[in-house]
């Protein structure tokens, strides 16, 4: 139920005075209200539950996760995953 | 391991293992709070990839699950009225009260819609100004901001046949509970993600301190819940109890300043029954007296509705950790998804529904059989 699904801001405007946005997931495009992170700005990810934008991602957190990956000596998994086109867009998954 | 291969990233996976196998030195049982944890839990087998020493049992963290049959039975007599357009998240539908499910009112001619956002619902009120629109606003604190706006956006539009038949379920107040609950076995809580998105971490600081228990703020991707794991094991082995966050990317002390704004203008912290538990004290929001005109509960006068679980159930002891669903006799027997008895079969996200859809009932290579049978003493 409180699912949260990550995706990236593609447009940002006024709604009936609501902030509103175009957000794409893995396969589709919602519309999402962007009043609860009016800091995101377009080609920012936020956190989406039930229509609704609750957490702006920290893309220097999704980073420092490849760093704590390194200490742990998985670099093969680093190198998989910048071979994979997709795989810089999936700032999201932090990989310990 | 046949469920590490399910990883995308299997080697870190293990990894995370080994180090909770290296950190472990004696038994400890952990509770993740959250419903989607649960799933995410059961799913790929992360509860069967530890050391025997880390247990993990399942929290109350699935608000379909925990919402009372009373205040079904309500939402059925609300939605059953010719004037009414009941609308709700797909999964609260599926719900039977003591008469049913509302999608099977649907069948027999009450409007019933399914919406994915509350302020779908305030659109159908827009669209359809003779009837009634009723949303069933139900959740923990990670979906009270979207209720919260569709209420305020109601009031600021002036859409006067939108109302909501509010129960919100809070997390802090129930951890509280389980661990005053006597023979309270949860030593460390992995907590809720997304819930501290919103409201942040401050609540909980008290209750570490308070309780002496370590909660680790925690995601939802099977490499999360490992590294939550971890670092729950961590704080226990060397005798701290804080809170941590693992959620970094997504969650911050202070959460969301907009969206809890907005949620203390609409709502108000009131009492709440809980299925399966019980009442907890100042454990939902309710609608505040300012958005009164919005409170379904109000407008819609619903006699006093008398309700009973059946007995069998042991839901309540799942929902507080004491129990696990293969404890239960009832469990894949008389008790389904299809025919569920109580609050953690009803909706995917419920202990006994998760290990029902990944088959725990069916295995029989041992290590099931003894997982189910373990998992109530050890």
């Amino acid at each position: 139920m409180c699912l949260g699904i990550p995706g990236e801001i593609l447009e940002v405007r006024e709604d009936n005075g609501l902030r509103t946005g175009k957000v794409r997931f893995a396969g589709i495009t919602r519309e999402v209200c962007l009043a609860y992170v009016p800091e995101a700005a377009r080609g920012d990810f936020v956190v989406v539950h039930v229509g609704f934008a609750i957490s702006k991602i920290d893309p220097e957190e999704a980073a420092r996760a490849y760093r704590v990956l390194e200490e742990l000596g998985q670099t093969a998994e680093l190198t998989a995953d910048a071979s994979n086109p997709e795989g810089g867009r999936e700032i999201y998954r932090r990989v310990p | 391991m046949k469920y590490i291969d399910e990883y995308r990233n299997s080697e870190i996976a293990a990894a995370l293992v080994r180090r909770i196998s290296e950190t472990v030195t004696r038994p400890w049982v952990l509770m993740e709070v959250c419903g989607g944890q649960t799933h995410s839990i059961v799913r790929y087998g992360i509860d069967r990839m530890l050391p025997q020493q880390v247990e993990l049992v399942h929290g109350p963290g699935c608000p379909v699950c925990v919402t009372s049959l009373e205040m079904i039975d309500r939402a059925h007599a609300i939605a059953q009225r010719p004037d009414v357009i009941f609308t709700s998240f797909g999964d609260m539908l599926r719900v039977p009260g003591s008469r049913g499910d509302l999608l099977t009112l649907k069948g027999r001619g009450a409007d019933v819609r399914v919406v994915y956002s509350p302020m779908d619902a305030l659109r159908i009120a827009q669209e359809n100004p003779a009837r009634k629109v009723v949303f069933f606003g139900i959740g923990f604190e990670t979906t009270a901001p979207a209720n919260a706006m569709a209420l305020y956006q109601a009031r600021r539009l002036g859409v006067k046949n939108f109302s909501m038949l509010a129960s919100h379920v809070l997390v802090p107040p129930s951890i509280a509970a389980i661990l005053q609950a006597p023979g309270n076995r949860v030593q460390a809580f992995l907590g809720p993600g997304h819930v501290c998105a919103v409201m942040g971490w401050r609540e909980y600081e008290s209750l570490c301190e308070h309780y002496r228990v370590p909660i680790v703020i925690t995601g939802f991707e099977p490499l999360d819940i490992l590294e939550g794991i971890l670092m729950a094991v961590r704080q226990l082995e060397q005798g701290r109890a804080e809170v941590e966050n693992q959620y970094v990317r997504a969650v911050s002390r202070d959460g969301n300043r907009a969206a809890r704004d907005l949620i203390f203008e609409v709502f108000e912290v009131g009492d709440r029954k809980w299925r399966g538990v019980g009442s907890i004290p100042k454990s939902g929001y309710r609608i505040s007296y300012e958005y009164r005109e919005y409170d379904a509960e109000k407008i819609f006068e619903v006699d006093a509705i008398d309700t009973h679980e059946p007995p069998q159930c042991i839901s309540g002891l799942i929902l507080r950790g004491l129990k696990k669903p293969c404890d239960c006799p009832a469990f894949a027997r008389q008790c389904t998804p299809q025919t569920p008895l109580g609050a953690t079969m009803v909706s995917a996200e419920g202990a006994c529904a998760a290990y029902y859809q990944y088959g725990r009932h069916l295995d029989t290579d041992g290590r099931a059989a003894e997982d189910c049978a373990a998992s109530g003493g050890r």
